[in-house]
């Protein structure tokens, strides 16, 4: 029986959210997401002409996705800078989160490119990136038919939980945890991202898709508030 | 029937409702799914009759046939000039649209225009895949020697730009400054001062923060003339 989150949230209640867009000023379009400890900021730069040549896609633009954890984003250990089999695969499911919802027709042969960096790590910073990203991606003034909300759900023990934090992920039995990453187009409700890690039976998995469909609903909020606030007279 | 779900002039985000029914045709930065109109661009809306359309606040300049625009020679070859004018792709200048009347082969094309040099220019033609043709031939289209550059999000030009020029002869009028706007946003500015080119920078500045706000040419003419009288 899994009783009592540690830092005493709901089980259904994420840690407290805060936005911030623009704050990048070099780049196209910046912003920055935090959820409970975990902090992630995102760069957009481009579109601009893509080499190597062969990679280019004479119909629409590409969108390149580059996640990385600064070195002293870990909880103690110094993370070994460069890239990582870890972070090339998140790198790759940032972009296939957020490419549905992007239309780079307009930018044929070139690409954009969108850093993706955290600052400080507790869990959920794939989904914190790409809240991140959707913003800054806003912000750079592309054609988006809706934004990207995204957040963790999973099971620890018998219990279903939304917003999992480092110490439920790193839960002292690892067999009892399952941690499940959700992207979701808020508009229409439809998941561009769905991962799992560890096991959940059927009927759970359901129950907590609908949990981060509630939840990505109130990180959506927090988002659009902060896209408004950005050009707010 | 059709509602409208946000007013005139309001901010909205990608994927944010804008109207229901049939009664609204979406226009750019929008598009219909089903029932609703959606606004797929970060602006603010502007609604003319039944179209909707977002007035984006960011976003690149997207190379259209006829504008005029500001750009850099980057490189060049045997017979043509490639031109940043802040675009994905760099756009191309054949030495055949010059102004000049014949250009013998072989000619060392830096003698028109060289390296790091700034031309107005005039789009002709913008193909499929987005390759940009420029021509030299037209009324101001030049090599822009003298001045400044600056830059600002071509979003903003039709506000630099005012009802009719309005805000932007404005401007020339009161700093006597040769002005220049580019669609891509990049501005030429020549004045007879370095002083008199910095409080035009000053004024196009203010105006590329504050573009949402109302009676701007008003308060712009204020800033300026107030300026003015400081310096004078």
């Amino acid at each position: 029986m899994y009783k009592k989150r540690s830092d005493g949230r709901k089980f259904d209640e994420i840690r407290p959210v805060e936005a911030k867009v623009g704050l990048i000023k070099r780049a196209d379009g910046s912003a920055m997401f935090r959820i409970g400890k975990t902090i992630a900021i995102a760069a957009v730069y481009g579109p601009r002409e893509l080499y190597p040549k062969f990679l280019q896609d004479h119909s629409k633009g590409i969108l390149r996705c580059n996640y990385n954890m600064m070195s002293f984003s870990g909880s103690g250990e110094r993370v070994r800078p460069g890239g990582s089999r870890r972070s090339k695969e998140i790198s790759m499911l940032t972009e296939s989160a957020l490419s549905p919802v992007l239309d780079l027709s307009e930018f044929p042969g070139a690409v954009v490119d969108v850093f993706v960096e955290i600052l400080q790590s507790d869990a959920g910073t794939r989904c914190a990136g790409i809240c991140a990203a959707a913003m800054a991606l806003a912000d750079a003034g592309f054609n988006m038919k809706d934004l990207v909300s995204a957040v963790s759900v999973g099971r620890v023990e018998d219990k279903l939980v939304v917003d999992l934090d480092n110490v439920e992920e790193h839960y002292e039995d690892e067999r009892e945890v399952a941690d499940i990453p959700v992207a979701i187009m808020p508009r229409t409700g439809k998941i561009t991202l769905l991962q799992m890690d560890g096991i959940c039976s059927k009927e759970q998995l359901s129950k907590a898709m609908q949990l981060a469909q509630e939840a990505c609903k109130k990180i959506y909020e927090v988002q659009k508030k902060a896209l408004m606030e950005r050009y707010k007279i | 029937m059709g509602d409208l779900l946000v007013k005139d002039k309001e901010l909205v985000i990608p994927g944010q409702d804008l109207a229901t029914g049939m009664d609204f045709l979406p226009a750019s930065g929008t598009f219909r799914d089903n029932d609703k109109i959606v606004a797929t661009q970060l602006g603010s809306v502007s609604v003319n009759g039944r179209l909707i359309k977002i007035m984006p606040l960011n976003g690149r300049y997207i190379p259209k046939r006829g504008d005029i625009v500001i750009g850099k020679i980057v490189d060049m070859n045997f017979s043509n000039w490639f031109v940043d004018i802040g675009y994905a792709n760099d756009a191309v200048l054949s030495s055949k649209e010059i102004s000049v009347d014949y250009v013998e082969k072989g000619t060392d094309l830096s003698q028109y225009y060289d390296l790091g040099d700034y031309i107005a220019a005039g789009i002709t033609n913008v193909s499929k895949l987005k390759l940009i043709d420029l021509t030299m031939r037209g009324q101001g289209l030049r090599k822009l020697t003298n001045g400044r550059i600056i830059k600002i999000s071509s979003v903003k030009v039709p506000r630099l730009i005012g009802k009719e020029g309005s805000m932007i002869s404005m401007i020339k009028d009161i700093t006597e400054c040769k002005i220049m706007v580019g669609q891509n946003g990049l501005v030429w500015i020549n004045g007879p001062d370095g002083k008199k080119e910095l409080l035009a920078v000053e004024a196009i500045n203010l105006i590329s923060e504050k573009t949402q706000e109302p009676n701007l040419t008003e308060k712009v003419k204020e800033f300026l003339e107030k300026r003015k009288k400081e310096n004078v």
